[in-house]
C-alpha cells in the first residue's frame, strides 16, 4: 500500500474557538476551514458558537453573521444572495453549493464550511477558479454566425429555443466541476462539467454556423471523454440543471455525426 | 507611502466596472483598436446585472405596433419630466439597434411563434402616448440581465479585452481638473496598481446597500460614485431612489414586474385588487412609484396582510402553469427558496424594496462627465456610464426594462465618444506622484484603524437611518433627522476597526472601504432629499405633495467632503436631439 502524506505546511490544524457571548440558548457549532496566505501559518478550522435564534435560514446568513458580529477577518464571496451570480459557491456538509441558497436547516450536527474541493486556496473560503475561467474561454463562448441580415434579429424558433434551456441559466459557480473526480486529476486537461455544459449550449444554438468546427474541438481523449458519467455535477448544480446529460449528448452527437 | 509596491500601466481607455454597461463599452473599445483595460472588484459575471429578471425595452414591434417616439414619451412621463430629452430620445432611438445587436451577439431571448424576440408588457409601457398598454420589453425568460450579461462577457473575451479581475478602485487621479486614470488594489497579490489612461469610464453600478432592504447585491455600493465625490466633483439628483413593489417580504429578494406584465397582480388583506383605485387605466402596470406609494397607503391604512400587517400579496396562481413555467421560472424558483411560496398555489409576500438609483454621476448623452454647472461643461478624460451615471434619462423614476436599454445604449455610445477623442498609442504626460500619496494615505489609515466601532455596526446604523428617515414617504421632520443621524454614523469611523491588517483578500478592509463610499452617498443622498421641496418621481413629500415644475424642474447637483455638501442645481434639457421629435412638455402625471 502506497503512503501518501500531505506536506507539513498543508496539515489542517485545530484553530480558534470562539465561545457565544450572547448567551443565547440555541447554539450551532460551525466549523470553518480558514487560511491566510500572509502569516506562513498552516491551514485551520476555526471553530465559531452561533445564536440561531437570530439567524435567518440560509448558510450565507451563518457566515455573514460571524463575519459582522464574531470575527471580521473571515474571507469569502458574495454578492446577490439569492442564487444568480454565483460567488458564494462553496462546500458544506461535505456537499458543494451556494451558500445563499443552501437552508442550514438541511444540515444536521455541526457546520462543517469548506471551500470547493481541489481548487488552489487563495484565503479561507475563496478559491482560485482561474484555470476553469481560462477553459471557459477556450471554448468560444459566443455566437459565429455568417447571417448577413442587420437590421433583424435571426429567426428561431421556438422549439430550437427551448434547446438552450437547460444549459443557458448556468452561473458558472463551479460546483458541478469542482465535485468531479476526473476533474479534480485532470483538471488542467478536462473540460470538466461546467464548460461542456457551455460548449453544448452554443452547439445546439440553431442561430450558431460552425457547430461542426465546435464539435470537433471539444472530440478530445481528455477534454470530453475524461467524463466517466460519475453524475457528481448533477448531483452538486445549484440551479438544477443537468450537465452529465449535456455531455452525454456531446457524445451522442460525436457518435453519429 | 513606499510601503506598498506600485505597479504602473499605461492604456488609452480604461473602464471600472465589468457589469452590463463597463463590458458593452470595453466590447466597443476593443473594436475600435484602444488599448482597453476592464478593471472589476468581481469576476464578470457575478456583476449586478445577472440580477435584472423581466427585460431589456426596445420598440421593435414585435408583438404589435410600436414607435420609439411612444417609447420616449412613456419615459418622459414615467421620469416625471425630470429626464433630459435630448438623452431620452437618444436611448429609445438606439434601443431596437442595440437590441438587435445583443440578440447578433448570442443573447438566448424567449422567441414568439414566427420566431421573432418575445415582448412582455411591463410598467408604464403604452402605445400612442399613452393610449394603451403596448408589449414592449424583450425577455429572456425572467433571466434576461443573466442572458446579456453572459453574453456580453463572451463578447469582451472574442474582442480579447484585457481584464483585472478582483482589483478594488481607490481614488481617480486628477490633474487640473481632467481625470489621468486610477489607482486599484489587487486582492488576489495585495500589490497596487496605477492605471494611467486618456480616458477612464466608470461603470460601478448603484448604491442600493445604503439601505437596509434592498434588491442590491452586497457588492452595490457605489463605489464610482464615490470617487467622483472625493475628487471635488458632484452627483446628481441623488433623492431619486427606486423603490420596487415587489421585493419578498422579509430577504428583499426581487419578484420581476414581468409577473405583473405577465397577469399577476397585488391584493391587499381585504382580498381588494387596490390598484385599480389609484390607477384605474394602466393598475398594476402603473410606473414603480406609484404603485409602491399606493402599497404603502394600504400597508399605512392598516389593509397589509401577514401578523404585522405589514406587507402585500402578489397573486400569479391565476395564470396558465406553461406560462408560469415558460416565462416565469426564475422568480418560481426565488419564492420557493426565500418566501416558502409554491406560485402555482400561493401568492408571494411582498413590500417596497430598494431598487435602483436614478442619481448619478451627471453626464450628457455622449456619457462625458459634466462638471455640474449649467454650462454643460464636460470633464475632461472622465465618462460615466449605466447605474452609476445620471444621464439623465430616468429623471425622477426609472421604467422597468429602461435600465437593460441604457447600459448598452450608453455603453455602446461611451466607446463611440471614446473613439472620437482618444488616438490610439498617445503618449502620457506626466502627473506627479502627490495623488497617489493622497490615495494612499487614507488606505493607509483605514487598514490601519483599531478603534471600537465595527465597521458593520457602523454600516447597519447607516442603513436603518436611510430606511427610516429617507423612504417611500418623507417629510422635512424625517429627514432633518436623517441628515443628523447619519452623521453622527460619519463621525463613528473616527475610531473604526479594521481586524485584518493583510492585503490579500483582505474583505474586512474592502467593507470598510466600500462602507467609506457608501456613507458619503447616504450624505448627499438625505441632503439633496431635503432640499427638494416637492413631490417628483420617487421623492415623495408629504410636506409638499405638490410637483413644483417652477421651482424643481432642475436637476439637484450635490458635492460633499467629507460630511459638509453643498448643494446646488442645474437646468433640465428641455430640448430634443434631433427634429424626429417635438418636446413633450410637462403634464400632470396620471396613469
Amino acid at each position: 500500500m502506497v503512503q501518501i502524506n500531505l506536506p507539513k505546511n498543508s496539515e489542517v490544524q485545530r484553530g480558534n474557538y470562539y465561545k457565544d457571548k450572547t448567551g443565547s440558548k440555541n447554539i450551532r457549532n460551525v466549523n470553518v476551514y480558514r487560511w491566510d496566505p500572509s502569516n506562513g501559518e498552516n491551514p485551520r478550522v476555526d471553530i465559531y458558537e452561533v445564536d440561531m435564534d437570530n439567524c435567518p435560514s440560509k448558510v450565507l446568513d451563518i457566515l455573514n453573521k460571524i463575519k459582522n458580529e464574531i470575527d471580521p477577518s473571515l474571507a469569502y464571496r458574495r454578492s446577490c444572495a439569492h442564487g444568480v451570480c454565483g460567488s458564494c459557491a462553496m462546500n458544506m456538509d461535505g456537499k458543494n453549493g451556494l451558500a445563499c441558497t443552501k437552508p442550514h436547516s438541511e444540515i444536521e450536527g455541526d457546520i462543517n464550511i469548506y471551500p470547493l474541493p481541489h481548487l488552489k486556496v487563495k484565503k479561507d473560503l475563496i478559491g482560485d477558479l482561474s484555470g476553469l475561467y481560462k477553459q471557459y474561454e477556450s471554448i468560444q463562448p459566443w455566437l459565429k454566425t455568417n447571417t448577413k441580415v442587420e437590421t433583424t434579429e435571426i429567426i428561431q424558433s421556438k422549439k430550437d429555443r427551448a434547446k438552450l434551456d437547460g444549459a443557458y441559466e448556468c452561473i458558472m459557480c463551479a460546483c458541478c466541476s469542482t465535485s468531479c473526480p476526473s476533474y479534480w486529476w485532470n483538471g488542467d486537461k478536462f473540460l470538466g462539467p461546467a464548460v461542456l455544459l457551455q460548449a453544448y449550449r452554443w452547439i445546439v444554438d440553431s442561430r450558431d454556423d460552425e457547430r461542426k468546427e465546435r464539435l470537433k474541438k471539444v472530440a478530445d481523449e481528455l477534454k470530453l471523454y475524461r467524463c466517466h458519467t460519475i453524475m457528481n455535477c448533477t448531483n452538486a448544480c445549484p440551479k438544477g440543471l443537468n450537465p452529465a446529460k449535456a455531455i452525454s449528448e456531446l457524445k451522442k452527437m460525436l457518435a453519429t455525426s | 507611502m513606499s510601503a506598498y509596491k506600485i505597479i504602473d500601466h499605461e492604456y488609452d481607455v480604461i473602464v471600472l466596472g465589468a457589469g452590463g454597461s463597463g463590458l458593452r463599452a470595453a466590447v466597443g473599445l476593443s473594436e475600435a483598436g484602444l488599448k482597453t483595460a476592464c478593471i472589476s472588484k468581481v469576476f464578470p459575471t457575478r456583476s449586478h446585472t445577472s440580477a435584472a429578471q423581466g427585460g431589456i425595452s426596445a420598440a421593435l414591434g414585435n408583438m404589435g405596433e410600436d414607435d420609439w417616439r411612444w417609447h420616449m414619451y412613456d419615459t418622459v412621463k414615467g421620469a416625471d419630466w425630470l429626464g433630459d430629452q435630448d438623452s431620452i430620445e437618444y436611448l429609445c432611438k438606439e434601443a431596437p439597434k442595440a437590441v438587435i445587436e445583443l440578440e447578433k451577439y448570442g443573447v438566448p431571448f424567449s422567441r414568439t411563434d414566427d420566431g421573432k424576440i418575445y415582448q412582455r408588457p411591463f410598467g408604464g409601457m403604452t402605445k400612442n402616448y399613452g393610449n394603451g398598454i403596448v408589449q414592449r420589453t424583450c425577455a429572456a425568460a425572467d433571466r434576461t440581465g443573466h442572458a446579456i450579461l453572459h453574453t456580453l462577457y463572451g463578447q469582451a473575451l472574442k474582442h480579447n479585452t484585457e481584464f483585472f479581475i478582483e482589483y478594488f478602485a481607490l481614488d481617480l487621479l486628477m490633474k487640473d481638473g481632467e481625470c489621468k486614470g486610477l489607482i486599484a488594489w489587487n486582492l488576489n497579490d495585495g500589490t497596487i496598481h496605477r492605471f494611467r489612461a486618456h480616458s477612464t469610464i466608470i461603470a460601478t453600478g448603484g448604491y442600493g446597500k445604503v439601505y437596509y432592504s434592498a434588491t442590491s447585491a452586497h457588492t452595490c455600493t457605489g463605489d464610482g460614485n464615490a470617487m467622483i465625490l472625493r475628487a471635488g466633483l458632484p452627483l446628481q439628483d441623488m433623492e431619486f431612489v427606486q423603490f420596487h413593489p415587489t421585493g419578498i417580504y422579509g430577504h428583499g429578494t426581487l419578484i420581476s414586474e414581468g409577473v405583473r406584465g405577465e397577469g399577476g397582480y397585488l391584493v391587499n388583506s381585504k382580498g381588494e385588487r387596490f390598484m385599480e383605485r389609484y390607477a384605474p387605466n394602466a393598475k398594476d402596470l402603473a410606473s414603480r412609484d406609484v404603485v409602491s406609494r399606493s402599497m404603502s397607503i394600504e400597508i399605512n391604512e392598516g389593509r397589509g396582510v401577514g401578523k404585522e400587517k405589514d406587507h402585500v400579496h402578489l397573486h400569479l396562481s391565476h395564470l396558465d402553469k406553461n406560462i408560469i413555467e415558460s416565462r416565469l421560472p426564475g422568480i418560481t424558483e426565488a419564492a420557493r427558496l426565500f418566501a416558502n411560496v409554491d406560485v402555482t398555489k400561493e401568492p408571494i409576500p411582498v413590500v417596497p424594496t430598494v431598487h435602483y438609483n436614478m442619481g448619478g454621476i451627471p453626464t450628457n448623452y455622449k456619457a462625458e462627465v459634466l462638471t455640474g454647472d449649467n454650462s454643460k461643461k464636460t470633464v475632461p478624460g472622465l465618462m460615466a456610464i449605466g447605474e452609476a451615471a445620471c444621464v439623465s434619462v430616468h429623471g425622477a423614476n426609472r421604467l422597468g426594462s429602461n435600465s437593460l436599454i441604457d447600459l448598452v445604449v450608453f455603453g455602446r455610445a461611451a466607446a463611440k465618444r471614446a473613439a472620437e477623442l482618444v488616438k490610439p498609442g498617445t503618449p502620457h504626460e506626466d502627473i506627479g506622484e502627490s495623488e497617489t500619496e493622497k490615495c494612499l494615505e487614507r488606505f493607509e489609515k483605514l487598514r490601519n484603524s483599531n478603534g471600537e466601532n465595527n465597521t458593520s455596526e457602523l454600516r447597519l446604523a447607516m442603513q436603518k437611518t436611510m430606511q427610516s428617515k429617507c423612504a417611500v414617504f418623507r417629510t422635512e421632520k424625517t429627514l432633518k433627522e436623517g441628515i443628523d443621524e447619519i452623521r453622527k454614523t460619519y463621525d463613528g469611523m473616527d475610531s473604526i476597526s479594521v481586524k485584518d491588517k493583510s492585503l490579500i483578500f483582505n474583505t474586512d478592509l474592502v467593507e470598510t472601504l466600500e462602507f467609506d463610499n457608501l456613507i458619503r452617498q447616504a450624505i448627499t443622498t438625505v441632503d439633496s432629499a431635503y432640499n427638494r421641496q416637492e413631490s417628483r418621481g420617487a421623492h415623495a413629500r408629504e410636506d409638499f405633495p405638490k410637483r413644483d415644475d417652477e421651482k424643481f424642474m432642475q436637476h439637484t447637483i450635490a458635492w460633499c467632503n467629507g460630511k459638509d455638501t453643498k448643494i446646488g442645481y442645474r437646468a433640465v434639457t428641455k430640448t430634443t436631439l434631433t427634429n424626429e421629435v417635438q418636446y413633450f412638455p410637462p403634464q400632470e402625471r396620471v396613469y
